[in-house]
């Protein structure tokens, strides 16, 4: 046995909770169960009511508990134990989820939901009384979700019903063991820790291509030749990228040049779950050369063979970064090999900042949550469909979860009412009541009808609207061939391309059910589609049909240029540490040696024509192009802030006459265009950009924006399901008609103007804040950036903005009132009346 | 929401006006019809365990007080699913069954029924009906399927999708085709219909339609083939 498997051994038996932190390939889920093995292996099996459940292993994905379970009968048969190891997802039986209730295992893997649902119900007193260790797998990913603000809950949960129980964490390194040590019992104390030794240095190094680095986008294409090149020097490739759009173009691209016919599957969160597992199981045989895969393999099975680790695009995080590289070579004296492709000239300063962070050992992993108050909701209705509670106690067992320690009495009374009766000052849901308090003090569920709902409707994963993407027969117009006949062709090949590049003929037939699912896919996407439009998915070129109730109809296109899904940027913002780094990168000289020359003499160029922007200042340039004003800002707080910034300054902007236009935001800046001209009016002090900048934006212009924001409404929608208020769609259900359905879109125009202290608009601002609008992350570079205000007026564009004009046109233009949309439209139809 | 900055358009010949805040107009009768209001749609819902903010009601009343503070019509006509369910109007609060009753006061009020609200409502003045003329109008709830020249109806809560190189916007609409005019809903919780359903297809079979899509200030008429499926 190694150290630290020692180690954890010791602080289990000595009845301490446990951190164990530990690189992949360490052994760290058969250290986690070590002592559980022990203790079963000592007890007498003969108790009269059967043993009882001794361990429950979570896990964030469903996949790995039963690959875990798989692994454990190994260990368990070595020891001679006679023992029963379940697993319990969603896929478990009916009647063997009743089974485990009545009769269960000594070891029972699960996930967080699970988990909730078995503490809902009257029967977890008995089940869970005889707990003695719970395994909290993959720990450093479920605590930065509100998935983890729901099992800190139940946590709190379990410790109440099984004093006795003990907790074994299992994480990656993350910055802040502390914050975990405290997460897993119930704060302030501190669990034991064990630190395993970190495995050989990881062998990292970043792509010196050959080809010319583009300016902008995120495609990475111009590297996929050489990318190509490292997958057939390798055994096996694992190729990340940061959205399902670009793993459907890299993976198109690849099997373009794909001449030697290698093995490369696609693996991303849209696709349909059972090809996801063929392409895992393809994987654990040995049997493919590359997947090309989004973070929905960040986490999950080990896979020995792979050597080698690419990611392609951003980095966006150290410790992101640091865990898709441990995903190689999962032998610890062997160093991972990896390899990163930034695709374009700002990520080549991402990933030199984090090779040298990975070289450091830093970490960035977010800091610890606030336990978030639709989740509480939740739970809430839970402890009372499990057997009626009383507040009081409720609330110190809620604070007892780590995430809910500073909870107040007044926020957590406003949570009982939501569930009660709504929680409205107007108090008129009384006779509707959901859980009422009795004579007893106690407060229980009003009917059955509350606790089946409750089931139907737990869990904190809220999909946005998906449609199933459904391949409807039909004319096939485009001839399969070459790629798509080898043997993984079926399965893994992208449809041979069609020669013809003739646009999508439009389907002129009545829409035809029928035919296979190949995935799901987002409806705000599909939105920007029009009937006719091609897309990639699935490595196929589609054409929308037309969208009958959930599902978008499609039919192969005879196309050879999708209209590519444009899923904005990444889906996890530049950290913070990152940006740092890139902006002390930036600000000397001496750092850019590790540069590719071209993007050395990018920033010399910058340097000659504008000035380079030292650590703690923002630098704001102005200049003219093509009858337009511009104002370019380089604050490096990643997309969302930037959007949100963009927003407030445009509105300001207004305000003070300047006309602006649009903007455009990405990772690392942020470009307003307007009629008048801004840098001539900084310059003559007729504006100030400090006050342009000031930190009181977030004041009224933010509540005001707020008001129309899409954005806010689908966070408000997450935290209405959570929540409970209204219940999620489940497939048939939507058959009965929009009418009868409820918008959450109209619920939140009505809270918002009636009463906008509702807890619920609370729980979506406080999302908000960390989350699509990333408020708090803007709102500390405004009070960073203040007296630091460096203002280049320029006669044409810089070297350094040129990224970002070049996504005008690319990304979505914003800060055009809504209206402009219709104003639009009717003109043309003006126009056509007058033709 | 600006009231009053309507958008004239002609129905069966008669001259109305298509309101921003989804109301029509009739200015040759003084007669203002709002469709759909499905008041207590949010307590119908809490009925059933969804308990929804219980504003609904006071939104779409305060709605409907700023229309006729500006038009102050002779005669209120509502199209029908003016309340959500059979017990609704019992459940009013009493403060807004006084805003109802004093909207009332000296004017007639028409309640036509819907699907939801076959009965007239209870302990509420005003005369329920099926249908009325006005003109050349005929003013029903569910639009007959085929021909109807000069109908005026609800129930299918229009709303329009367009697409522009700008984005895409979901907004409300009024369809018309000059012939027969079907009005988007009223009410704050009424959520709606994408007028490319086929459900609207039986109704406008001889004349491509146009949405008059409600804008913030004002009307915009905006051609069918602008106007896509959801």
């Amino acid at each position: 046995m190694r150290d630290h498997q020692l180690e954890l051994l010791r602080h289990a038996q000595e009845g301490e909770d446990v951190l164990l932190i530990a690189p992949t390939g360490a052994g760290k889920t058969l250290a986690g169960f070590l002592p559980s093995l022990i203790e079963l292996s000592a007890q007498k099996s003969n108790a009269p009511e059967g043993p009882g459940l001794h361990t429950l292993y979570i896990s964030p994905l469903k996949a790995l508990a039963v690959d875990v379970a798989r692994n454990l009968e190994i260990p368990a048969q070595e020891m001679k134990l006679r023992l029963r190891i379940e697993t319990r997802t969603g896929d478990t039986s009916a009647s063997k989820r009743q089974r485990q209730r009545r009769d269960p295992p000594q070891i029972l893997l699960t996930t967080p939901e699970q988990v909730a649902l078995l503490l809902a119900s009257p029967d977890s007193l008995t089940l869970f009384s005889s707990l003695r260790r719970v395994v909290l797998d993959e720990l450093h990913a479920l605590v930065t979700s509100k998935r983890g603000d729901m099992l800190a809950l139940d946590l709190a949960r379990l410790r109440a019903i099984a004093p006795a129980m003990r907790v074994t964490g299992l994480s990656a390194t993350v910055r802040e063991p502390d914050e975990l040590r405290r997460w897993i019992v119930a704060p302030p104390a501190k669990s034991g820790l064990v630190i395993a030794p970190p495995g050989a240095a990881a062998d990292l190094s970043m792509l010196d291509t050959r080809e010319r680095l583009p300016w902008s986008g995120h495609g990475g294409t111009h590297a996929v030749r050489e990318v190509y090149e490292r997958i057939k020097g390798a055994t096996t490739t694992l190729i990340f990228v940061n959205t399902r759009a670009q793993a459907e173009a890299i993976f198109q691209q690849l099997w373009r040049i794909n001449d030697d016919n290698l093995s490369i599957a696609l693996h991303h969160g849209s696709l349909d779950a059972s090809q996801r597992r063929r392409v895992e199981e393809a994987m654990a045989q040995g049997k493919l050369r590359a997947v090309v895969c989004t973070s929905t393999l960040d986490l999950g099975i080990d896979w020995g063979a792979v050597d080698l680790v690419i990611n392609m695009g951003a980095p966006k995080g150290a410790s992101r970064l640091a865990q898709r590289i441990g995903r190689a070579n999962h032998r610890l004296d062997e160093p991972s090999r990896a390899l990163l492709v930034p695709s374009n000239r700002f990520e080549v300063l991402e990933c030199v900042a984090a090779i040298e962070a990975a070289r450091e050992g830093a970490q960035d992993t977010p800091p610890a949550r606030t336990g978030a108050l639709d989740v509480l909701c939740q739970h809430i209705l839970g402890m009372a469909c499990a057997a009626p509670f009383d507040a009081d106690r409720l609330f110190d067992e809620v604070r007892s979860a780590a995430p809910y320690a500073d909870l107040t009495r007044a926020i957590f009374d406003a949570a009982l009412e939501f569930v009660a009766t709504g929680g409205y000052a107007l108090k008129t849901y009384d006779r509707f009541a959901k859980i009422k308090r009795n004579q007893d003090g106690l407060w229980r569920v009003a009917n059955g009808n509350v606790a089946q709902s409750y089931r139907m409707n737990v869990g904190t994963i809220v999909e946005s609207e998906m449609l199933k993407v459904r391949l409807v027969h039909g004319r096939p117009s485009a001839p399969r061939g070459g790629a798509a006949q080898t043997r993984f062709g079926t399965l893994y090949a992208p449809t041979k391309l069609a020669a013809a590049s003739a646009g999508p003929a439009a389907y002129t037939g009545p829409l035809r059910r029928g035919g296979r699912v190949l995935g799901e896919i987002e409806e705000y996407f599909l939105e920007t589609l029009a009937p006719g439009d091609t897309f990639l998915f699935g490595g196929e070129i589609l054409a929308l049909q037309g969208i009958v109730e959930n599902e978008a109809l499609v039919r192969r296109a005879r196309s050879d240029e999708p209209k590519v899904p444009s899923y904005a940027g990444g889906k996890f913002p530049l950290s913070t540490y990152l940006a740092d780094r890139v902006r002390h990168i930036l600000a000397h000289r001496a750092a850019w040696k590790h540069l590719p020359q071209q993007v050395q003499d990018w920033l010399e160029l910058q340097g000659a024509r504008s000035r380079l922007p030292r650590a703690g200042d923002l630098l704001v340039e102005t200049f003219p192009r093509a009858g337009r004003h511009y104002l370019v800002a380089y604050p490096f707080e990643g997309r969302l802030a930037h959007q949100t910034l963009g927003m407030l300054l445009t509105r300001r902007m207004e305000r003070l006459g300047l006309k602006p236009q649009g903007f455009v935001a990405n990772e690392y800046a942020l470009a307003v265009w307007s009629l008048s001209d801004i840098g001539t009016r900084i310059e003559k002090n007729l504006v100030s950009l400090e006050d342009l900048f000031a930190q009181d934006m977030l004041g009224d212009d933010l509540e005001e924006w707020l008001q129309e924001s899409a954005l806010m409404k689908r966070t408000f929608r997450q935290c209405a399901v959570i929540s409970g208020l209204i219940e999620r769609r489940f497939p048939g259900k939507e058959k009965s008609g929009k009418q009868v359905t409820i918008s959450t879109d109209l619920v939140y125009d009505v809270l918002r103007r009636h009463e906008p202290d509702h807890i619920l608009l609370q729980a979506a601002r406080d999302d908000a804040a960390t989350g699509l609008l990333d408020l708090a992350r803007l709102a500390d570079m405004l009070a960073r950036v203040r007296g630091h205000i460096i203002h280049k007026d320029l006669e044409r564009v810089s070297p350094l903005a040129v990224p970002i004009l070049l996504e005008i046109g690319r990304e979505p233009v914003y800060g055009q009132a809504q209206d402009e949309i219709l104003a639009e439209a009717a003109a043309m139809l003006v126009e056509e009346a007058g033709a | 929401m600006i009231i009053g900055n309507g958008q004239e358009i002609l129905i069966a010949g008669e001259t109305c006006v298509a309101d921003p805040s989804g109301a029509l107009w009739h200015g040759g009768t003084r007669s203002i019809i709002v469709s759909d209001l499905h008041l207590e749609k949010g307590s119908s819902f809490a009925r059933r365990g969804m308990l929804l903010p219980p504003y609904d009601t006071v939104a779409t009343l305060m709605h409907l007080r700023r229309v006729l503070d500006h038009y102050n019509p002779q005669r209120v006509i509502a199209l029908g699913d003016s309340f959500h369910d059979a017990q609704a109007a019992e459940r009013l609060a009493d403060a807004e069954r006084k805003k109802l009753v004093d909207m009332q006061q000296d004017r007639i009020w028409v309640w036509i029924s819907g699907n939801h609200d076959p009965a007239p409502p209870q302990g509420l003045a005003g005369e329920t009906m099926d249908e009325i003329r006005i003109g050349a109008l005929i003013l029903r709830h569910e639009p007959q399927s085929g021909e109807a020249h000069g109908e005026v109806a609800g129930h299918l809560h229009p709303v329009a999708r367009v697409v522009t190189k700008r984005g895409s916007l979901r907004r409300r609409c009024f369809v018309s085709d000059g012939s027969r005019c079907i009005l988007p809903a009223f009410g704050a919780y009424a959520g709606g219909l994408n007028l490319r359903d086929e459900a609207f297809a039986p109704l406008f079979r001889a004349r491509a339609p146009h949405a008059h899509v409600l804008g913030r200030d004002r009307i915009y008429s905006v051609a069918l083939e602008q106007c896509y499926a959801d």
